[in-house]
């Protein structure tokens, strides 16, 4: 059973209080973009066997969307932070290195 | 006029705990900045209460205000006090970014009385019901069974539960089968 804490709430939610919402931090490319780019944007996502960060809401609570990073792998949780970002939080980065010595760092 | 009624019509039914359908409640949603003091000021006024911090839920004699998320707040007035003190809010909150609306006929509210409530609730829901996670005083937005519910404890052994109407009849149900002498799984008593 996947535990996600949120950010808004303050409350460890069970993934059947959640709705997944795929990958974190895509940059979004619309009309007017170029076919590569649009065609990254809406079918190309990451597939690691690792730390994958990724977009969670609160369904059954607050409702809100926030991010939150874990190993596909081992299902380790290794934190949460506020959607209002375009990056994970420096902080979050330095402990998943300390976790993961190998791990290739955030790549958007 | 209509005759206004709640949704099961003050149902009530008496198993390992007691439920009754509270009957009609006035319930307000209030979406805001919950810094802003002049949205302070108007849930002040509405609930005699002050903004309740991240999942708190505050009562005063003139009503309660309970957080619902970061911007959402369930305001519990008197059923027939509604359209004034909706009327109040607007006033106040008039240059704010701020939204109000009357679902006092949109939800059904539950009360769940005896010593095994907790018991009850967490039949149904991954919510954490024990005393530390859940004292008197908090509110928790959460599921039971596949339906969405809010509940907090009002004393140790009395615990609301709003939910939506449509579904108030399903909730019932489900409470009063949850609650058939007998079943309890006694993680909480």
């Amino acid at each position: 059973m996947l535990l996600l804490n949120c950010p808004y709430c303050g409350i460890d939610a069970d993934e059947t209080e959640l709705e997944a919402g795929g990958e974190a931090h895509i940059t979004r490319h619309g009309a007017g973009a170029s076919d590569d780019d649009f065609e990254t944007y809406m079918f190309m996502r990451k597939n690691p066997k690792g730390v994958h960060f990724e977009r969670w809401r609160h369904a059954y609570g607050c409702g809100k969307w926030f991010h939150a990073a874990r190993c596909t792998m081992t299902l380790e949780v290794f934190g949460t932070y506020s959607a209002q970002t375009l990056e994970p939080p420096k902080t979050l980065i330095n402990k998943i290195k300390k976790k993961r010595p190998n791990w290739e760092g955030f790549v958007k | 006029m209509s005759n206004a009624v709640s949704a099961l019509n003050g149902a009530s039914f008496k198993g390992s705990v007691a439920i009754k359908d509270v009957g009609l409640q006035g319930m307000i949603t209030l979406r805001g900045d919950f810094k802003s003091a002049v949205l302070a000021k108007a849930v002040k006024a509405a609930t005699g209460t002050a903004v309740p911090e991240t999942g708190q839920i505050l009562h005063s004699t003139k009503g309660s205000a309970a957080w619902m998320s970061p911007d959402e707040l369930l305001l519990l007035v008197d059923y027939t006090n509604v359209d004034a003190v909706i009327a109040k809010l607007d006033k106040a909150l008039s240059g704010e970014h701020a939204l109000v609306v009357n679902v006092s006929d949109a939800r059904a509210l539950f009360e769940i009385k005896g010593v095994a409530t907790r018991d009850i609730i967490a039949k149904g829901s991954p919510a954490d019901m024990n005393k530390d996670a859940l004292p008197v005083g908090m509110i928790r937005r959460s599921r039971l069974g596949q339906l969405p519910v809010a509940f907090w404890m009002d004393d140790e052994k009395t615990a609301r539960m709003v939910c939506f109407r449509s579904v108030g009849e399903h909730v019932f149900t489900w409470l009063k089968n949850a609650s058939k002498k007998g079943n309890l799984p006694k993680y909480h008593t």
